[in-house]
């Protein structure tokens, strides 16, 4: 069925005017009128995906819940040198007040002296869990830019060129995704262990872009033949304003989507880094590290393994549903009836 | 409204049809209130433009809607009405008693399965034929549909067909379990119209011999005049006009018939059909360059495992500066790889493209730019020769900034001043591509293509994917501004009435080779060779009495040529 009346791509639906003649005006298409906004209001194409995020809910409620979590993380403890409005520090020990339990109560809803109890030597738990946030933010966001901008790359450059750029590139590619994952992860993260966390988050990008980079070539390989392309090249367009002015913009929905898959990713290899003993190094704590440290005293004080557990479980789950959101929004195909 | 014909109960009717698509946007109102109906042995043509809804009416009599259409009204399909038969009984009436043909063979088949299995699958599940008889009867079926040795044939893929013959085989299917009304949704559109006049035969011989009412839905008044005996006109969900073929083609009542009736070019009237029409051109003074020199071009596509395919085969012609050359074919006849190879997007083979005098061909980076400033394109669908992400005013200025011309400002007039010459409004600058329609996209497409004024347009296919209305008002601001901007041009189409309409010389092409050569009247309205002819004969017309005469002339000349004419065997 190819008749624009059936609504299986939404964008075009708003411009009812237009193909055909109108009864109304002149001979023909009207070619002094305005055809098409007069009635409705017409939307550019970043205007339509927007719409289409905010009105997905799951994605909406996990951008409220991820700013929160970033929010309480950066204020709580503070950043470097600036201190946050919580007064203990994650490095100071102090007293076990009733066996380090959590102060928190929801009704009537008090914080105490620890909310998150303390651990075995008194730190309070947290100030720990705020800063493992942080951490593990910090190299979820630097993974997911860096890996997403290699991937593109990396897959512009193997899409467009073809031949054996193409070859070298995604045998490359094939190389990193052939080895596991997490050993790879391990073996650098040693090496780029005294460069601390920033010196991880490298690593973690250096090992996940592979995916992206695969994608970006698949769209880039089916956007190079489109007449857009063949007319910018007829003009005379050069290779490289070519790849980022026409062909790169095109893909901007695969790799936005898979830029926030790749957060999501990170988190989760980060924190199974930590848990091996080859993440964030002491005395400095991520999510992963914090788990991994107090596994032995999941019997005895649970909260230990819990708090940071609900924290990589919501950082995890929302950036995900952000990604669904997305790529719901970004694919006009995703046909959604109300009415 | 219709005209009754007595003792014949109508096969397919819709009676009060509305369907209402619920969107993200609201509500689209698609069909309103719509009633026609076909008989046996009758084809009702649906006319209409894109966008009219003549496919949705059809789909509402398989009950094929997606799941947001409302649908009201009543459907009658022999004396079973559509709404109230649930999925089961819409599964077996499907087949049985309405079938389909749709617009693109290759996609209505499975390429993953022999066309046999794909014949008999249609009869087992109607329970007309099992095992050795099912197969007896789909060898029967492409018989009938006139395809040679079936017993062969029944064993093959789709894609070891034409797509004449594939579109024979999806007939073949619509007919295989005879139902009473087969509605044919442009079943010719995708076709060379050498094929479409087969195709077409077989339909017509089709209703007579099986007694079939077909409701064929199309946009091609040519098609309509050939084969219809009814006509009702859709516009915007309504139909504005319904009478017999005769009626509404040759005596069109409504003030819309007639202006889609006035945009179809005619072959054989020449130019100046849409009020303009190309300077004639003069000689070209001696020792002048000519605008585009191809000269024994052959131009391979390589293929793995195989010997190269050759698309274009010792091609020789020129096109002087302000002359318009058509270049005409069918499909695969190499015209549009002759154009691409004319733009440097495909190198040659051997034999040489030269554009006044210069070849691309060992050229490098700086001086391959400056000789494509002097060339313009225009390529065959605007929806996608148009980056989706550039407002229309940078898609007009890329050219310019890449060529670095002038600074912003003198850049900005340029723009505002072609939007005006190509008929737009201004305020389009700032609007994206899909928020303009078919005709004002290829506008677009027209301006971006005359910014920094060539001397040479290579045009590829620049009407065929728009609507006749949309066409014509193209055609006329295309010809007005070669008159204006007089430069050199290579018209690529496969429609000849297009091609009579601008040309000043006309190269028809078939199998990449160069059938015929020479000026447009001489080879359009006298033709000397045998492929023109057949081209010219197969060309409908949108006026029943002259499309009649010229199918006979056409039957006529296969005769002559001892070809066989399409019709359907029943024995």
């Amino acid at each position: 069925m190819t008749d624009p009346n059936t609504p299986h791509r939404p964008e075009k639906v708003p411009t009812p005017a237009g193909g055909g003649i109108n009864p109304e005006t002149s001979m023909m298409e009207p070619a002094t009128g305005t055809t098409t906004t007069t009635e409705q209001k017409s939307y550019s194409q970043n205007q339509l995906v927007l719409r289409r995020f905010l009105r997905h809910k799951g994605a909406m409620a996990s951008m409220i819940v991820l700013v929160f979590v970033t929010i309480l993380a950066i204020s709580s403890i503070g950043v470097g040198p600036i201190p946050g409005w919580w007064d203990k520090d994650y490095t100071r020990a102090a007293n076990v007040i009733n066996g380090g339990s959590p102060t928190l109560s929801l009704f009537p809803f008090t914080l105490g002296e620890h909310p998150f109890g303390q651990d075995s030597t008194g730190k309070d738990y947290f100030a720990l869990v705020m800063r493992g946030t942080q951490i593990s933010l910090l190299i979820a966001f630097v993974v997911g830019l860096l890996s997403t901008v290699i991937g593109t790359i990396i897959g512009g450059l193997a899409g467009f060129y073809r031949g054996w750029v193409e070859s070298v590139l995604m045998r490359l590619t094939d190389l990193v995704i052939v080895i596991p994952l997490l050993v790879l992860a391990a073996v650098l993260g040693k090496i780029a262990a005294s460069w601390g966390v920033w010196g991880l988050a490298l690593m973690l990008a250096l090992v996940t872009w592979t995916g992206l980079a695969r994608l970006v070539r698949g769209e880039v390989l089916s956007l190079r033949e489109r007449e857009f392309v063949a007319s910018a090249r007829a003009i005379g367009t050069g290779s490289r304003r070519i790849i980022f002015k026409h062909i790169l913009p095109n893909t901007v929905g695969v790799i936005i989507v898979s830029a926030t898959l790749s957060i999501a990713s990170a988190i989760l290899l980060e924190t199974a880094l930590s848990f091996l003993g080859f993440g964030v190094r002491p005395p400095d704590v991520s999510l992963g590290s914090l788990i991994s440290q107090y596994q032995n005293a999941f019997t005895t004080r649970p909260w230990l393994f819990w708090w940071p557990g609900l924290f990589i479980l919501a950082i995890a789950l929302t950036v995900n549903f952000i990604g669904d959101g997305l790529r719901d929004a970004f694919d006009p195909r995703q046909n959604r009836n109300k009415d | 409204m219709t005209i009754s014909m007595p003792g014949t109960e109508p096969v397919l009717s819709f009676t009060d049809l509305d369907v209402k698509f619920g969107t993200e946007f609201g509500t689209v109102h698609a069909v309103k209130g719509i009633s026609i109906e076909v008989r046996p042995g009758e084809v009702l043509a649906l006319v209409g433009e894109s966008g009219s809804g003549k496919s949705v009416t059809s789909m509402t009599a398989l009950g094929l809607l997606p799941k947001n259409a409302r649908v009201t009204g009543t459907i009658t399909v022999g004396d079973q009405v559509i709404g109230e038969l649930d999925e089961k009984g819409l599964r077996t009436m499907r087949g049985n008693d309405v079938a389909m043909v749709f617009q693109e063979p290759m996609t209505a088949l499975n390429p993953v399965l022999t066309i046999g299995t794909q014949l008999t699958e249609a009869l087992e599940l109607h329970g007309i034929a099992f095992g050795k008889d099912a197969d007896a009867r789909a060898v029967e079926l492409l018989r009938m549909v006139g395809i040679p040795e079936p017993e062969r044939r029944v064993k093959q893929y789709p894609h070891e067909m034409s797509g004449g013959q594939r579109q024979r085989v999806v007939i073949a299917m619509a007919i295989s379990c005879n139902p009473k009304v087969i509605i044919a949704d442009e079943p010719t559109t995708a076709l060379d119209v050498t094929v479409q006049a087969d195709i077409l035969d077989l339909l017509r011989s089709l209703k007579d011999k099986l007694d079939t009412g077909i409701l064929l839905i199309t946009h091609n008044m040519g098609v309509v005049a050939d084969m219809a005996d009814r006509v009702a006109v859709m516009l915007k969900g309504e139909i504005v006009e319904t009478g017999t073929a005769d009626e509404v083609l040759t005596r069109p009542q409504h003030e819309y018939t007639r202006r889609l009736l006035g945009s179809v070019p005619h072959l054989g009237q020449g130019p100046g059909q849409f009020g303009t029409a190309p300077v004639d051109q003069e000689v070209l003074p001696e020792g002048e360059v000519p605008a585009l020199e191809v000269n024994k071009l052959v131009v391979e596509y390589k293929r793995l495992g195989k010997a190269p395919f050759r698309a274009v085969d010792e091609v020789s012609f020129t096109v002087n500066a302000g002359e318009i050359v058509g270049l005409v074919g069918e499909s695969g006849s190499g015209k549009s790889t002759i154009a691409r190879c004319a733009l440097g997007l495909i190198p040659a083979e051997s034999g040489d493209v030269k554009i006044f005098g210069h070849s691309f061909d060992g050229m490098r980076g700086k001086d391959a730019k400056a000789l494509r400033k002097r060339i313009g394109v225009v390529f065959q669908d605007p929806a996608s020769s148009l980056n989706p992400r550039f407002p229309i005013g940078e898609c007009i200025a890329e050219p310019l900034q890449v060529h670095q011309v002038g600074d912003r400002r003198s850049r900005d007039a340029k723009v505002l001043e072609l939007l005006d010459a190509v008929e737009l409004p201004r305020s389009a600058l700032n609007r994206y591509p899909h928020e303009l329609s078919g005709g004002q996209r290829q506008r677009v497409s027209i301006a971006r293509a005359l910014t920094l004024d060539p001397e040479l347009l290579v045009a590829d296919e620049p009407t065929s994917a728009l609507d006749v209305s949309v066409q014509a008002s193209v055609l006329a601001m295309f010809t007005a501004l070669q008159e204006r901007y007089r430069f050199g041009c290579i018209f690529v189409s496969h429609d000849l009435a297009v091609i009579d309409l601008l040309a000043h010389r006309v190269v028809v092409l078939q199998d990449g080779r160069v059938v015929e050569q020479g000026k447009r009247e001489d080879v359009l309205l006298n033709p000397s060779e045998e492929y023109t002819k057949r081209l010219l004969a197969a060309a409908p017309v949108p006026e029943p009495a002259e499309q009649r005469r010229r199918r006979d002339a056409r039957h006529e000349l296969l005769a002559q040529l001892g070809d066989e004419i399409v019709e359907l065997h029943v024995n």
